[in-house]
């Protein structure tokens, strides 16, 4: 009795690996908070509309994407459609959307921006669209300023600035003055403003400039002398990311560095126990920008269905349905006429929450050059784990600042070097 | 005792369809049996073990010496150029052998030297521990199969709750920091990004996770010393101490061969405790060598398969050395057992 | 009271407070404490709302800030309790919060605004269980295909260990062959390894295999343990080889030897090792996480890892699935617990 139901239970798994109907179309989804809730609906209405396709979600941990995903493709398995960070090194194996589209043009005209980010250099290839763009920027704890006394730096301060400011409410409230998460994406928005350029007159990674060593030797003096709080950049070895977001909650931070992502996290977690505004990023000598990012859906070429895949794609990035994801996830649009357009409503009742991503939408159209470049640029991560993985021990105390430099841009070259074999 | 009668009673009745298929096995078993002999028998019963062990441990672990001499980033070995012993030279390129960050790859190094302390601090504290706790189970006490459970409970958790659970009471909105709070109004302390803390807190979290499954082996041990020997020795007059220095321990030495034995295993390969714990860091300081090749060969954006390979090939060396002295000092014993 | 102190605290000898009674009841209660204790912490943080499990300092049970419904207020309002300028203290609803300054109203006369500064008012609080971190990932996690593909993995896995590795101690505790040396060397030399020091090469056998997004592909790689070869080895050699002789004499069959012979009267061994294996193979994450990517297949440990973020981590939920995942060990352990801990006393690890 117990070995047949055990037999056909092994039956019933084998068979549940081998079928895939013509038709099947899998998404491989990864959730940061409700857009996998918001996804699952879309793909139920989705699936309504077009009785002949059916569409499988399946939600995996972000380490899936990151580790195993990369592995799949290069052996040719993999999902139909996913949604990706690493949307530019692993663009060789994307699907070419652009002759099975509906209207290609509608695609350039709302997605060109960003298409660069995740094709083949020197293609004009359509491989998907970001589900949100996000943008690096400030959150200040409003409450804890007002009870020290000391005004909110304007618009246009500079990193020094919101630093020197910091400190003294972290000084009157006993609190901690600033932090940035553990990530070189985080880190990379100072440091372009301080004049850094990563990319060399090849393409590829150049040595670590001024601009770059300025910043980050600030930053590391800035977190000896308590300005910054260096908890989450020790927290890990190598270039694992921590965000900093709990002690800002907690209302333990004067000033947190992250992102457009992090507003909705915020708005439930912080609820009405103190006042915050988003500030955009603080200014450097060179620029005031943030970094821009996201994660983007991309069809995989390995498909068997990529008709459907197409049918899929198209109907995900009709602009209702990019308005209404955007507005239920508090996620930034990527679609041009979405953000042209404005008048998201977003979906919270949270006051603050509201005007931080409008706050948000409106940085997002003046971003620097190089700024809007990295995120296309091969070697982008290579240089964002190095840099994490070094000055992370250079803030444990195991290497000084200038050590740390002369490894960043050996860890780099061994990379590009092992890339090449 | 009604209840094992009727779960035997049970397992009657399961096992008849069961035993039905073995008889019908056992028929061109037989056949195998008169045409090879007995010594067919044994490659027959000794065949599927070894061929899963085969496809799935050894077939890799030879994979990786093949690895270990490719370039590149790519993962399958068709698409890896040949670079010899590049790798290996990378691993061991050095200024100062005495300090890794000397190195070209610090990070191993600091790998190879945490887990080298970490497995001699742990496998010693661990073995006091758990023979501490053996003994005080040993005693005459009330309720021994719910203590004996007690400290049994932590080794049927999965590593990566054990991680959960204690960072959980580590951080710094964690339960440690409140009892603090509460007894002495000490203020937080961010106990996991400290590299004296974190080092002993591995060490700490890794004892409690193991050492129930040690003491039990202790416990057995110990209860199966005959207790005349006591008897006697409590008529001479001896004195306690005298009397664990005399008889328990060396009474115990086979138990507590297995238990180092199985707790180095398991120290060397610690891994997923730590990664939910501390991550590695502060900085490299929690930094253990299955992490570092985990990161390697899979999780890093700088990573590299070769080189992830070579480092695993160098600990497996050191793996081997250790089990032939298991090896070596497990002969000897069970020429011991063998009157 | 009396009697059961003195049964509870029943010593050696009982001839009085020996140094060494203290010393053990500091250290069964200790235990006891440190054993149990952070499993329950975590038990109880899994019912708090992802704002409480941000707090500090933290409260043992979840609280939620009270609520009322005023009359001239659609929503309800949060209650506070508010130091009066007089010094006295007030129950007092929150209408709203301008910077520093609180606007209140007193739910009993609700027509009147009381302004407080922030610092003086504090969260009336009640013992709340955020249930919701159950039940929104029961709607939206499988949970029934996650159960039973974790109760399949581990109760397959646990089979095939239990008859191939038992055959395989049998022909290396009751046979003489040539190569026996070598197998017992090889098996014992891997004993150490690792996973994480195979998985880029296993990753690929499997997928050559075919095993990818399989459950046969997290099944087969662990089933060959050499801990189990070993356990069950040691566990062999004691079984007196006469009664193999004489059964052989009896014209029995290899086979029957290793069936009717040899495994019954090597149970206890087989005992643990079927406890072990079960406690391993469903515990297992890092292998499933890396073969299974499709909804269908996941374990109860893959499915919880889904609310692992790139940018965030929603604890509340991993919290709560972790203790569902904890119940079936634990309710192993208490219908078990004597029959574990005595098999592992008394069996081959010695």
């Amino acid at each position: 009795m117990q070995m047949k139901s055990i037999l056909a239970g092994a039956a019933l798994a084998l068979m549940s690996t081998t079928a895939a109907f013509a038709g099947d179309v899998r998404i491989m989804w990864y959730s940061d908070g409700v857009e996998g809730d918001v996804m699952k609906d879309l793909v139920g209405r989705f699936m309504k509309e077009n009785p002949g396709i059916n569409v499988i979600l399946d939600n995996v941990a972000y380490s899936v994407i990151k580790e195993q995903l990369p592995v799949q493709l290069e052996a040719g398995n993999g999902p139909d459609i996913a949604r990706v960070t690493a949307i530019k090194d692993l663009s060789k194996h994307w699907l070419d959307l652009r002759p099975l589209v509906k209207d290609a043009k509608y695609w350039d005209e709302n997605y060109g921006a960003q298409a660069d980010w995740m094709r083949p250099d020197g293609s004009n290839q359509i491989s998907g669209f970001m589900t949100q763009i996000t943008l690096t920027g400030g959150f200040a704890n409003k409450t804890l300023f007002e009870q020290a006394g000391v005004p909110l730096p304007g618009p246009k301060a500079t990193w020094e600035e919101w630093a020197a400011a910091s400190k003294k409410v972290a000084d009157s409230q006993k609190i901690f003055a600033m932090a940035i998460d553990r990530s070189g994406h985080r880190l990379t928005a100072p440091l372009l403003s301080y004049g850094a350029n990563y990319v060399g007159k090849d393409g590829k990674p150049a040595p670590l400039d001024k601009g770059a060593k300025d910043f980050m030797t600030k930053f590391v003096g800035w977190v000896a002398d308590g300005s910054f709080s260096k908890d989450v950049w020790v927290s890990a070895a190598g270039s694992t990311y921590r965000a900093a977001a709990d002690d800002f909650i907690n209302g333990q931070l004067a000033f947190y560095y992250s992102g457009s992502w992090q507003v909705a996290n915020l708005a439930t977690k912080i609820g009405n126990n103190f006042d915050w505004v988003a500030t955009g990023s603080p200014c450097g000598p060179a620029a005031c920008t943030g970094m821009p990012g996201g994660a983007a859906l991309v069809a995989v070429k390995y498909t068997k269905n990529p008709k459907e895949v197409a049918a899929v794609m198209d109907w995900f990035a009709q602009e209702k349905i990019v308005k209404e994801f955007s507005e239920r996830t508090l996620f930034l649009p990527g679609n041009k006429s979405v953000v042209d357009k404005g008048g998201l409503d977003f979906k919270t009742n949270n006051a603050q929450a509201k005007a931080a991503l409008t706050k948000y939408v409106e940085a997002t159209k003046s971003t620097s050059e190089t700024a809007l470049k990295l995120p296309g640029w091969r070697w982008s991560d290579t240089v964002y784990a190095a840099i994490v993985t070094r000055v992370g021990q250079t803030l444990a105390g195991e290497m000084k600042i200038e050590d740390a430099f002369a490894r960043i841009d050996a860890d780099i070259a061994q990379k590009v070097k092992d890339a090449g074999q | 005792m009604t209840s094992t009668t009727t779960s035997s009673h049970l397992g009657a009745l399961l096992m008849a369809p069961v035993n039905a298929l073995m008889r019908v096995v056992d028929i061109p078993l037989r056949g195998l049996q008169k045409s090879t002999g007995i010594g067919g028998m044994a490659a027959f019963f000794l065949a599927p073990n070894m061929l899963i062990f085969g496809i799935f441990v050894l077939l890799p672990l030879f994979i990786n010496i093949v690895y270990s001499t490719t370039g590149g980033t790519a993962f399958f070995l068709s698409e890896r150029s040949f670079v010899g012993t590049e790798q290996y030279q990378r691993l061991f390129t050095c200024t100062n052998y005495l300090d890794p960050m000397s190195c070209q790859e610090d990070a191993f190094w600091t790998a190879v030297g945490n887990t080298f302390w970490f497995v001699v601090l742990q496998v010693a504290l661990m073995i006091l521990v758990s023979l501490v706790t053996a003994l005080i189970l040993n005693r005459d006490l009330i309720g021994r199969s719910f203590w004996r459970a007690v400290f049994f409970f932590p080794v049927l958790l999965s590593p990566v709750v054990v991680g959960l659970i204690w960072k959980w009471i580590l951080q710094r909105q964690g339960l440690l920091n409140f009892i603090l709070y509460e007894i002495g109004n000490v203020t937080p302390y961010t106990w996991l990004t400290d590299r004296n803390w974190t080092f002993i807190a591995t060490i700490g979290v890794s004892i409690w996770a193991h050492m129930g499954l040690y003491t039990l082996i202790l416990l057995a041990g110990l209860q199966a010393i005959p207790k005349d020997l006591y008897e006697a020795a409590e008529m001479d007059g001896t004195k306690p101490a005298r009397v664990f220095w005399r008889i328990t321990l060396p009474l115990l030495a086979p138990n507590l061969l297995v238990v180092v034995v199985l707790a180095l295993i398991k120290a060397v390969q610690i891994f997923d405790e730590v990664y939910v714990l501390t991550g590695g860091g502060p900085g490299t300081s929690t930094l253990y060598l299955t992490q570092y090749i985990y990161e390697t060969g899979f999780a890093s954006a700088l990573r590299n398969p070769g080189l992830a390979a070579a480092a695993s090939i160098l600990m497996g060396l050191v793996l081997v050395v250790l089990t032939l002295m298991q090896l070596g000092l497990g002969r000897k014993n069970e020429n011991k057992g063998k009157r | 009271m009396g009697a059961a102190a003195r049964f509870i605290l029943r010593r050696k000898g009982g001839k009085g407070w020996h140094w060494t009674d203290i010393v053990t009841w500091v250290w069964l209660i200790g235990g006891l404490i440190i054993m149990f204790g952070p499993a329950m912490w975590l038990a109880f943080s899994s019912f708090k709302t992802p704002a409480a499990l941000n707090e500090f300092p933290p409260s043992i049970l979840p609280y939620v800030t009270s609520q009322a419904t005023v009359q001239g207020y659609d929503k309800p309002l949060q209650l506070f309790e508010a130091k009066m300028p007089d010094g006295t203290t007030k129950v007092l609803a929150e209408v709203r919060r301008i910077g520093l300054v609180a606007q209140m109203v007193d739910p009993t006369t609700p027509g009147e605004i009381i302004k407080v500064n922030m610092n003086d008012r504090t969260p009336v609080r009640s013992v709340s269980f955020a249930t919701e971190n159950y039940t929104e990932p029961f709607t939206q996690f499988d949970f029934l295909r996650y159960l039973w593909n974790s109760v399949f993995v581990t109760v397959v896995a646990t089979l095939i260990t239990l008859i191939v590795n038992s055959m395989a101690a049998f022909a290396l505790s009751k046979y003489e062959f040539t190569g026996r040396n070598l197998a017992m060397f090889v098996i014992l030399a891997t004993l150490m390894v690792p996973l994480s020091v195979i998985m880029v090469p296993l990753y690929s056998i499997i997928s050559t295999l075919g095993m990818f997004n399989s459950l046969w592909g997290v099944i087969l790689p662990t089933v060959a343990t050499p801990t189990g070869v070993f356990i069950l080895r040691q566990y062999m050699l004691t079984i007196p080889d006469e009664l193999i002789d004489a059964a052989r004499m009896d014209k029995a069959s290899e086979w029957q030897i290793y069936w009717r012979i040899v495994l019954p009267l090597t149970a206890p061994a087989l005992a643990v090792l079927a406890i072990f294996s079960v406690v391993w193979r469903w515990n297992d994450f890092l292998w499933p996480l890396i073969v299974l990517s499709r909804r269908e297949l996941y374990t109860l440990q893959v499915g919880l890892s889904i609310y692992s973020g790139e940018l965030n981590v929603q604890w509340h939920f991993i919290l709560a699935m972790t203790v569902v995942t904890m119940i079936p060990v634990v309710l192993v352990f208490i219908f078990l617990q004597r029959f574990i801990t005595t098999g592992i006393a008394g069996t081959g690890l010695k």
